[in-house]
């Protein structure tokens, strides 16, 4: 596994598009700042914009490095290797080549800025492991979608749809689900309904750090007690956790008893 | 006018040849203050030398100095009230008082101040409190760098740091208040001037007006109370330069203002509050050159508040930076820094070419259904907020900004 894990890994710091992810991020930590001149604004927009790219582009670029490799992947079956650790070492060279671009495009600017002087450090710190955690669910997801439709066309629809879905409707439908209901105590649903959604779960994640003084203007004890305290922070990292390891199960499942 | 003259002299001699100092100390000839004071003529000073001196119900009853040095002790035991000031006159200095009682029928205090004038009270270290210093019909004084700490709990069997009833004319200055119930608290009390103190972590508010009238407070901080500062029935108070921090909770403001009329606002910072200021049934209040920096909402206006003016104020990334509940606007926002603010400046004069919004539908959305809360920030949020700007219909669509400045403003 390690050594497709490193094959993909250097094929992909060869490839174009890493270059290209890399300096996205370069240039926009760099124009942030630039147009901010405060570390703690510019982590803010920089959360708007990382929950929301960070998805978009880890599910379409691994749908299509999966799509693209498919053939040196048929080549790989034919050889006495585990089907798991095939594609389960092409899924983290693609997740950890990624993952390197967000944290080397956005440190290096901020480093430059002078983060480890300013107390934003523990907020960038935090956006970068969210960065990271979205980086491997979604790496996942697309590569779920990917084994399960043989179709391109359709694999990178599906992806879409499915970045679509996690980002905005599922937002859109989980609002008037609230306010429909708004008679009924509704804390618990608005916790799970968060759970359910790594999108939601890794904004939340940080609204914790930055906007905890609004978050606790509610009046509900199990909003309370996940916000004011570690507890939520705790939950919601063991979610995330679930929520990388959960499709990367269903990617040695699926691989197992595919037919190629 | 001669008799008048010699009159005057005579209250000369007298008040300065006769003058005594009286001391206190567990070794001399007068080991109690209680003596001590019996012994005393008016004008006297009593000095109490270090050391512990178990009394309470101390009765202060002529014009006196009381002075204590290097902070002696005086413990009430927990049996009640320990000074209690009756007479005009009185200075008390330099003492540390501790183990007032507790009662539910009668307010103990620390130091009580009884329809008198003209009192100082400096210098003193008060702990184990029920109530700190209590002022009651009494004027023209002056409460100068006390230090209360207490260590209340809970809000039905605790005391007020500093209590003012009916009091008027008094200069609250330098005072460190922390733990009690209500740090500094003003009843009827009008013309009062509160000023560089701190009150911190109390349970209820730092500082609390209830039917006083032209009171000035300024440079005060107010850091972590149960709900803040709370400002209600009053007219013409002023509120200069301080500082409100941190006060999280479902019902904690920086500042709380009910019925507050004529008021003015300025220059105050408001950070970290779950609500920089609440205003209900306030109107004609000026707000200039506040800082609402990283509050949960900097203002939340409830209802029937008019003709109140919001001028050069800086909104720095306040999650909601305004928050109406009504579709009715009579106030006015005008050359604010917005750090939410997208619009552009073409001409470059500092102020932006579109008007803006403060408030959103969002704000709207968590007034109605407060779960949503957990939406905060997201993506979809974001577009039904912009759908909102671009036509209001559910947010005042006359509340805007027409000259929003571009930097943030410095005074």
């Amino acid at each position: 596994m390690l050594k497709i894990l490193k094959y993909s890994f250097f094929d992909l710091m060869r490839s174009r598009w890493s270059y290209v992810y890399f300096g996205f991020y370069l240039l926009l930590g760099v124009v942030l700042l630039f147009l901010n001149n405060d570390l703690s604004k510019a982590v803010i927009t920089l959360m708007n914009v990382i929950i929301v790219l960070v998805p978009l582009i880890g599910t379409i670029f691994g749908v299509m490095y999966y799509y693209n490799s498919k053939e040196f992947s048929e080549l790989l079956l034919a050889q006495p290797l585990k089907r798991s650790s095939i594609f389960l070492g092409q899924y983290l060279g693609v997740a950890l080549s990624l993952t390197m671009s967000l944290i080397l495009g956005l440190g290096i600017p901020f480093v430059f800025y002078g983060l480890f002087k300013s107390n934003a450090i523990w907020d960038f710190s935090l956006l970068l492991i969210t960065g990271t955690f979205l980086t491997l669910i979604f790496t996942a997801l697309a590569f779920n979608i990917a084994l399960s439709n043989e179709n391109k066309i359709k694999g990178f629809g599906y992806a879409i749809l499915l970045w679509l879905f996690l980002a905005i409707i599922y937002d859109g439908i989980f609002l008037m689900t609230l306010i429909f209901f708004e008679d009924y105590p509704l804390d618990k649903l608005s916790l799970v309904g968060t759970m359910l959604n790594p999108i939601d779960l890794s904004r939340t994640l940080i609204l914790l750090k930055l906007d905890i003084s609004a978050l606790l203007g509610y009046t509900g004890a199990i909003f309370k007690q996940f916000f004011g305290t570690s507890f939520g922070l705790i939950v919601s990292f063991i979610m995330l956790i679930v929520w990388v390891v959960l499709p990367v199960l269903r990617i040695m499942f699926k691989s197992k008893r595919k037919d190629f | 006018m001669k008799l008048k003259l010699l009159f005057i002299a005579a209250i000369f001699v007298v008040t300065s040849l006769g003058a005594q100092t009286i001391n206190v100390c567990n070794s001399c000839d007068v080991t109690s203050l209680t003596h001590a004071i019996s012994l005393a003529k008016p004008f006297d000073t009593v000095m109490v030398k270090k050391g512990i001196y178990k009394e309470h119900n101390i009765k202060i009853d002529k014009p006196l100095t009381l002075v204590g040095e290097n902070y002696p002790v005086i413990d009430g035991e927990l049996k009640g009230e320990v000074i209690t000031i009756i007479s005009d006159s009185v200075t008390v200095d330099g003492l540390f008082i501790i183990n007032v009682g507790t009662s539910y029928t009668e307010d103990y205090a620390a130091i009580r101040v009884k329809k008198s004038k003209h009192f100082v009270i400096q210098n003193l270290v008060l702990e184990k409190l029920f109530f700190g210093i209590y002022l009651e019909k009494s004027s023209y004084g002056k409460v100068y760098h006390n230090k209360i700490i207490g260590d209340a709990v809970e809000e039905y069997n605790s005391g007020n740091g500093i209590q003012l009833w009916y009091s008027h004319y008094v200069d609250i200055e330098h005072n460190f208040v922390e733990h009690v119930r209500d740090g500094i608290y003003l009843e009827f009390s009008d013309n009062c001037v509160i000023k560089n103190n701190v009150s911190a972590e109390n349970l209820r508010y730092g500082l609390h007006f209830m039917f006083s009238n032209d009171d000035i407070y300024q440079d005060n901080t107010f850091e972590d109370n149960g709900a803040g500062v709370a400002v209600m029935f009053s007219k013409k108070i002023k509120m200069l330069n301080n500082q409100f921090r941190e006060n999280w909770g479902t019902a904690s403001y920086g500042l709380l203002l009910k019925e507050i009329n004529d008021a003015e606002i300025i220059g105050n910072t408001f950070e970290e509050n779950t609500i920089g200021i609440n205003l209900e049934g306030s109107n004609r209040i000026t707000y200039k050159n506040n800082n609402f920096a990283n509050n949960g909402w900097a203002i939340k206006v409830r209802g029937a508040c008019y003709a109140n003016r919001f001028i050069e104020n800086n909104f720095l990334y306040n999650s909601f930076d305004i928050s109406y509940n009504s579709k009715v606007n009579d106030n006015i926002f005008d050359r604010n820094y917005w750090s939410n603010y997208t619009g552009y400046d073409l001409d470059k004069d500092g102020i932006g070419d579109v008007p803006y919004r403060p408030v959103k539908l969002f704000s709207y959305i968590v007034n109605r259904t407060p779960e949503t809360i957990i939406l905060l920030r997201s993506l979809f949020i974001d577009i039904i907020d912009f759908s909102e700007k671009v036509s209001p219909v559910f947010t005042p669509d006359n509340l805007m900004d027409n000259n929003p400045q571009t930097k943030r403003i410095t005074w």
